[in-house]
């Protein structure tokens, strides 16, 4: 299944999926250290304008250290990260939210003690049109409507969906371009991992916001996506657009748990990755 | 019971002072994690500069009071960019060891500037009292007492509904979340450390009528102060103001009822008690920050 083509872009550089475009993010050769152990090696992405990307991995692959590079929070030791054509790897965090880059961390963290309101209103910070932070208000209110039930409760107090919620809908009051998503569906219940994609794919149809999106269950993650990529050690091992990849039998066996059964009907225990 | 009113005021006035220390102790660790034992001597040195506007230079008393405060919000940004800042990221125990070093080198620069005579501002309200029947209030006590209050009231306000303000708590709750909104941390955390040393220096300049201006005020006072702030459960900014008051109150109480030598052990019995009791300090329970 896996042809020579394939293995081409596995090994990385450009995978470049179908835009004429210039990417609205491009990451090229990214080396990112926490203290003295390598965190990704040599990683390059692309987001295309208006498109939603994936990466997938397993715990320790060093999706959210992608994403803390790209956001600012790390700076890479080497590689670019351009964002619409301004490269901006050596800005502090605060700066690149300004460009017009959202982040929504891992874990949520909303602030707990301030109010959902209080919590949108630092998504807005950086913005003094009020006008246009009532109407965005609104619009969150839509695609959130338990959000407007609790604006005066602390945030501290909403459930763990709700909290994922209002993380979203913090990083879409500054307008951004490009979204950085970082496990959305982190201990949620399924249902409401449905409902939390179907808004982030809403958003990405209706507001044409671009997203890259980190994810543990590649199921959701694959049928949400454009296109996705295969983060394994810190590297890319895979690059492909989402349909591709759910047929590929390496992502069925180690990322969507698909059983494939030996001749004897046993479980062979490991497939061989063709990518190693 | 006049008496006791008397010391009652007394006891609220100082524990005011205490208070105000501790809330620039807590606004510190809140935002940054940092315990700023230089924060007495931050007071102390409100009160020199103020000294200095007033008696020296001979400006109105308002006027150097202003001047002081603005003048301690700059010391306080200064101390942050160039000590602190640089040492974030180290263990605990280092930052906390620069700023008891911090505190020696501002009480030895203030000897060295202002000499270690007692000095006195005299303030317009500095020798008035208040009668209300046979009662008798010092004037620079109650003085201490009202300003203290505008002073919180103004806080309250700022940190409750300004952007800034609400910027600041979002950054002490969270600072990594605070980064990805936009906010600009670095200078949000300098702007605390700015309303730290200005809060400290209100009470430095407040207490200059009621005690002398000395290099040595900060420490002892400083040094009382961090009880007041554990006693509130650190991390609790209404809770520092209790503690300050309750540890005023006790000390003034038991100098005036108790034995000699109980004013100055009285107010750590409470705060071992309390600590036994409830070790999350009066008002912790409410404030645990998630790290």
């Amino acid at each position: 299944m896996v042809m020579s083509a394939e293995r081409e872009t596995a090994i990385g550089a450009s995978v470049a999926p179908a835009v004429t475009t210039e990417p609205i993010l491009k990451v090229s050769n990214i080396e990112s250290y926490y203290g003295p152990i390598m965190a990704i090696r040599g990683v390059s992405l692309e987001v295309p304008r208006g498109s939603i990307v994936t990466v997938l991995g397993a715990n320790g692959a060093g999706k959210t250290t992608i994403l803390k590079t790209i956001s600012g929070v790390l700076d890479p030791l080497k590689g670019t990260v351009e964002f619409e054509g301004k490269q901006i790897q050596r800005l502090d965090p605060d700066r690149i939210v300004r460009l017009g880059l959202g982040h929504v961390p891992e874990g949520r963290e909303v602030f707990p003690f301030l109010t959902v309101r209080e919590n949108l209103m630092m998504g807005a910070y950086i913005r003094s049109d009020r006008a246009g932070i009532a109407e965005d208000l609104e619009r969150i209110y839509g695609y959130f409507p338990r959000l407007k039930e609790r604006l005066d409760q602390p945030a501290g107090h909403l459930s763990g969906g709700e909290q994922q919620m209002l993380a979203i809908s913090r990083a879409l009051m500054n307008r951004p371009r490009l979204l950085l998503l970082d496990e959305p569906s982190l201990g949620l219940s399924p249902i409401l991992v449905k409902e939390i994609f179907a808004i982030i794919r809403r958003v990405n149809v209706e507001e044409g916001v671009a997203m890259l999106l980190v994810e543990q269950n590649a199921r959701m993650a694959l049928e949400t996506a454009h296109h996705g990529y295969v983060l394994e050690v810190g590297r890319i091992v895979m690059a492909d657009t989402c349909e591709r990849l759910r047929e590929s039998k390496d992502i069925q066996e180690f990322y969507l748990g698909a059983r494939d059964d030996g001749a004897r009907g046993e479980r062979r225990w490991k497939r061989k990755k063709t990518w190693r | 019971m006049l008496d006791f009113l008397q010391q009652l005021v007394s006891g609220l006035a100082l524990g005011c002072i205490y208070g105000l220390i501790a809330l620039g102790f807590v606004l510190i660790y809140k935002a940054t994690e940092v315990i700023n034992f230089a924060q007495g001597d931050l007071m102390m040195l409100g009160g020199f500069v103020a000294y200095t506007y007033i008696t020296i230079i001979g400006l109105n008393y308002w006027l150097g009071f202003l001047l002081a405060v603005l003048t301690m919000g700059i010391v306080g940004m200064t101390v942050e960019r160039f000590v602190v800042r640089p040492i974030l990221g180290y263990p605990l125990f280092s930052i906390i060891m620069v700023t008891i070093g911090l505190g020696f080198l501002l009480r030895s620069l203030a000897g060295m500037i202002w000499g270690t005579d007692d000095l006195k501002i005299e303030a317009p309200f500095s020798q008035g009292v208040l009668r209300i029947g046979d009662l008798v209030l010092a004037y620079d006590k109650l003085s201490v007492i009202v300003a203290t209050v505008i002073l919180i009231a103004v806080l309250y306000l700022f940190f409750n509904r300004t952007r800034l303000g609400t910027a600041m708590r979002a950054t002490s709750e969270n600072m990594l979340a605070a980064y990805y909104m936009g906010i600009p941390v670095k200078r949000v955390v300098s702007l605390v450390w700015a309303i730290s040393a200005m809060v400290a220096g209100v009470a430095g300049v407040l207490l200059a009528p009621i005690t002398f201006v000395h290099s040595n005020v900060g420490l002892v006072l400083g040094l009382k102060a961090f009880p007041a702030a554990v006693l509130g459960g650190f991390g609790s900014i209404p809770g520092a103001l209790v503690g300050g008051l309750i540890i005023g109150v006790v000390e003034t109480l038991a100098g005036f009822y108790l034995p000699q030598g109980w004013k100055d052990v009285a107010p750590y019995l409470i705060l071992l008690l309390v600590l036994l009791l409830r070790p999350e300090g009066l008002f912790g329970a409410l404030g645990r920050k998630k790290v």
